[in-house]
């Protein structure tokens, strides 16, 4: 059992195992993600990151426990995770590239039966205008920018309380990262939406991350606020390229 | 060489009707193939099951025509749930081998037992356009009317238009609707369709209901123009319908009832011309077949992903 580090819990992970095949690929991960906050875990390639986003969501085969607020969803199908409030943009984006900009936001929203769906869309064509002039085209012939914000979008469509993000930087020019960055911490600031982003762009996503975790081979080495984080030597070393 | 241009319009219907029979089939295999990248062999055999059905339900329980039509092809598509549900779900998806061979099975098992329970002579199916109702005024004769000479049969007319509201049918489910919107998401990424709450085999099993349900028309439709209703009737069919699924692409709906058109079309020039001409009768069949396929290989050379289908624009 390991004691919760937050006031309110989000999401709890314990003694996650997960492999493909014979090769286990987590090897006993034990965090939390504040309700309401911004955490992160950082690792090299191959640390087992996606994996830890896609064990979460019910996506591999998985051990331990994963907990929702106060449900437990570790056997939950991943359909069904996404009803209880997970929205999860999976690294390369995951957008359906045959299908319109338009068509991917409403399949965002396929779970909700509510009739705010087109205000959702409206608002979303706002905040991103580069998706509204492309409504019509086909998602795929976005460009990799137009593709994150989309595949942002979508997710968002679903009205989440956990958004979990992977790698939204990577392949993304700097300027665009940074634009991205900024509209995710006004997204967390505004709505309160809990998010959880793994990134190997250490800066970035410790700049706007309260919590973050260190991920290696498999396992937590190094957990702190994002300020002790930055301040690691460790961390500075392996991630910030200090 | 003897270049009979009077009787070119002729084949040209015929290949019409013919190929638009191709298309529905492709349709078919297509739907399945653009949700799972799976060719289901089984196709062929399921649609031919379903104009037993209709055999059975019209001809000897002498129910309406059209209403067996409908009761088949909702009997098919409920097949069609129950064999995705029951043999492909459980296996991987993305080890296609063991659902193939499935397919196969299916392929001889209908096979079997539909020559086991109704033997393989052929039946006669009523052909639900075989002369013109008598609101038509009479142009020409009772089955047909007369076009540039030539005779287009009132039986090509009705498939043309009855395909064409099937499509437009097909066109409104897939488009206008959440459970279309879905099928074309899981056809484009199912992991992803998963990550949006998406049931993925439940919509798989939506995929083979229509396609089945397409399947049924298509050999309903066709079964006139082989005099009838028997075990074997979509064998070359399927063949034919692989074809024009290939040569529109096997990713584009579409394309599917393009190219299988298109394989009619071939087909009848070549047995207008080619076969005639080249080897005498006794040939015509196989040089048919054989010179059908080699205008598509050559076409899949220059184009392999097909004359209609779109290889995924990505940029990442
Ligand atoms: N589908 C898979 N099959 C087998 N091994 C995999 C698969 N996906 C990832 N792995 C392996 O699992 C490890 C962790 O991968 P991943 O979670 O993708 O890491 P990260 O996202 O941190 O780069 C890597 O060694 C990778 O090779
Ligand atoms: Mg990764």
């Amino acid at each position: 059992m390991v004691d919760d580090v937050f006031d309110e819990v989000g999401l709890k992970v314990e003694n996650l195992h997960a492999s493909y095949g014979a090769v286990e690929v987590l090897r006993g991960l034990n965090f939390e993600v504040a309700s309401k906050g911004v955490s992160v875990i950082l690792g090299a390639n191959g640390a087992g990151k996606t994996t830890t986003l896609r064990a979460i969501c019910n996506m591999c085969t998985t051990s331990g426990s994963v907990v929702l607020g106060d449900e437990d969803i570790t056997r939950t199908g991943t359909a069904e995770i996404v009803r209880k409030g997970v929205a999860h943009v999976p690294q390369g984006r995951g957008t359906f590239p045959e299908l319109s900009t338009m068509d991917n936001l409403m399949i965002g929203a396929y779970t909700r039966k509510d009739n705010e769906i087109r205000d959702d869309i409206d608002r979303w064509f706002e905040i991103f205008p580069r998706l509204s002039e492309r409504r019509d085209q086909l998602a795929g012939s976005l460009s990799g920018g137009e593709q994150q914000m989309l595949a942002v979008a979508r997710a968002l469509m679903c009205r989440p309380r956990l958004l979990l993000l992977d790698e939204p930087s990577l392949g993304l020019a700097p300027l665009i990262i940074e634009d991205l960055f900024e509209r995710f911490t006004t997204l967390n600031k505004e709505t309160g939406l809990t998010m959880l982003i793994v990134e190997q762009n250490a800066n970035l996503a410790l700049e706007m991350a309260d919590y973050g975790y260190v991920i290696e081979s498999g396992e937590i080495s190094l957990s702190g606020s994002a300020d002790q984080l930055k301040n690691d030597p460790a961390v500075q070393e392996a991630y910030l390229g200090a | 060489m003897n270049w009979n241009f009077d009787v070119l319009p002729d084949f040209i219907f015929n290949g019409l009707s013919l190929g638009a029979i191709y298309g529905a089939v492709a349709l078919a295999l297509v739907l399945i193939f653009k949700a799972t990248t799976l060719i289901n062999f089984a196709t062929g055999e399921l649609a031919m099951l379903g104009a037993f059905l209709v055999y059975v339900l019209h001809m000897e329980q002498g129910i309406w025509l059209w209403l067996s039509m409908l009761i088949a092809m909702a009997l098919s598509a409920g097949l069609g749930v129950l064999i995705e549900r029951s043999l492909t779900r459980p296996f991987d998806p993305a080890d296609h081998l063991p659902v193939v061979l499935i397919t196969l099975g299916l392929f001889l098992i209908i096979n079997a037992v539909a020559g086991d329970i109704w033997n393989y002579q052929v039946r006669i199916l009523t052909n639900p356009f075989g002369k013109f109702p008598d609101w038509v005024p009479s142009v020409g004769g009772d089955r047909y009317v007369e076009v540039l000479g030539s005779r287009l049969k009132y039986q090509s007319i009705g498939i043309w238009v009855t395909l064409a509201l099937a499509l437009f049918l097909l066109g409104l489910i897939l488009n206008r609707t959440k459970a279309g919107l879905a099928f074309r998401a899981v056809s484009s990424n199912t992991e992803s369709a998963r990550l949006v709450g998406v049931h993925t085999g439940r919509t798989l099993g939506f995929g083979w209901a229509i396609a089945s349900a397409f399947g049924t028309l298509g050999a309903v439709l066709v079964a006139p123009q082989l005099g009838g209703v028997n075990p074997n009737m979509m064998a070359t069919i399927l063949i034919y319908a692989l074809a024009g699924a290939a040569l529109g692409g096997l990713d584009s709906l579409g394309g599917a009832v393009l190219g299988g058109i298109l394989v009619g079309i071939i087909q009848a020039v070549f047995v207008t011309w080619g076969g005639v001409v080249v080897f005498g009768q006794l040939y015509m069949s196989i040089l048919q077949l054989a010179a059908a396929f080699l205008v598509i290989l050559i076409v899949l050379l220059f184009r392999p992903a097909g004359l209609f289908g779109t290889r995924r624009v990505e940029r990442v």
